[in-house]
């Protein structure tokens, strides 16, 4: 049974990985540390007797998201005595997430060492192109699901030799509206929109923009061609979120990248 | 649909809580600004306590009202997006004091 999560071999995720263990093997992170509980509502269980003699009230106040909050401070805490600097991005389908990505680890690959962890429902497609710049990668295939959760990052990373890595991205299941509420133990959420989406997707979708520390607004060699209006596009952005940091950029031709670059060697750095 | 691993989460925390003991009803606090659908919840749940101690549960949804208070003047007010100003000077830095809660407040066991 894994010791940080309670998970037992047969709800275990696929153990493809490159390095051997048993299943009773620990996380490497410092237990009893960052163990929250979400807003503070633990839970405490008192019963008592309703009208109905038959029937008894249990009050449990009990934060539905207490399991994934515990499961990524876990995560943060792990990140954090290893010194990595880790990020969450979250967009919808198709905004260019990957392709930032490559970008970017074909820029600074020789810089940092990086690690990614892809999330999609199905395929591995994304992980044969991040692993095809040298990066090492770990694809996980929520199936059915929607988002990733603490729980799969904690084991994807186990693929990785964290004492060997400076940056960690995630590239979480294209959705703008689930992955918001899942805490992952990232330091930023980062949401990618590109100039081909609607410009007011910040306030269709506010939860994630309200979330993320970071807006890369990506294909923005195609706004000669489009009616997109990116002042109208941050200004919505910023009415959600007024200290979100934004970046124009085109992960195909380049352009405004620095930016980006600058922001994730200036956290990597804090 | 994050409502299907909520229900999850939910019946998970139930089974814990209910001391093997069958669950008739289980009350949930859910704020009005936490991206849940109930009616979509309420299908996520049944799908999912069926042949448990849950299975049959009524799920009572007590929904919570967003509150908001500006960075700005420090007032509060009622907040219906997360993208509203404050109605007394117009800013946009709100920090969300209600409206987020998903909680599992109380079970009914037999």
């Amino acid at each position: 049974m894994c010791t940080t999560c309670g998970c037992g071999p047969e709800q275990q995720h696929d153990h493809d990985h490159d390095h051997e263990h048993g299943h009773d093997h620990e996380h490497g992170h410092v237990r009893g540390q960052g163990h929250h509980h979400g807003h503070g509502h633990h839970s405490h269980t008192h019963a008592h007797h309703s009208p109905d003699e038959n029937t008894r009230k249990i009050s449990i106040e009990t934060d539905i998201l207490a399991k994934n909050n515990r499961l990524a401070a876990a995560n943060r805490a792990l990140f954090r005595d290893q010194g990595i600097f880790v990020l969450n991005l979250v967009s919808s389908p198709g905004s260019g997430k990957t392709a930032i990505l490559e970008k970017t680890l074909k820029d600074l690959g020789g810089r940092y060492r990086f690690a990614v962890v892809e999330g999609d429902q199905q395929t591995d497609n994304d992980a044969v192109r991040i692993a095809a710049t040298g990066a090492p990668v770990k694809q996980v295939n929520t199936g059915a699901g929607c988002h990733l959760d603490a729980h799969m990052v904690l084991h994807a990373v186990e693929t990785f030799d964290l004492g060997q890595l400076d940056i960690l991205l995630i590239e979480n299941v294209g959705n703008l509206v689930c992955p918001a509420s899942f805490d992952l133990g990232e330091h930023h959420k980062v949401v990618v929109l590109s100039v081909t989406e609607g410009e007011d997707k910040p306030l269709k979708y506010p939860s994630m923009f309200h979330n993320s520390d970071v807006m890369l607004l990506n294909k923005v060699d195609l706004l000669p061609h489009l009616d997109f209006d990116p002042e109208k596009c941050k200004a919505y952005a910023r009415q959600v979120n007024p200290g979100i940091r934004i970046f124009e950029v085109s992960s195909r031709t380049g352009a405004g990248m620095e930016g980006w670059y600058q922001w994730l060697t200036a956290g990597l750095a804090r | 649909m994050h409502e299907m691993s909520i229900a999850q989460s939910i019946a998970e925390i139930c089974e814990q809580n209910a001391g093997g003991r069958r669950v008739l009803a289980v009350v949930l606090e859910i704020g009005e600004l936490s991206n849940i659908l109930p009616e979509s919840l309420e299908f996520c749940f049944d799908a999912c306590s069926r042949e448990t101690l849950l299975d049959g549960a009524r799920l009572e949804i007590v929904r919570v009202p967003g509150r908001g208070r500006c960075a700005s003047c420090a007032g509060e007010f009622p907040l219906k997006a997360l993208y509203d100003p404050c109605p007394t000077c117009g800013g946009y830095g709100v920090e969300i004091v209600a409206g987020e809660e998903m909680t599992v407040k109380e079970l009914e066991v037999e």
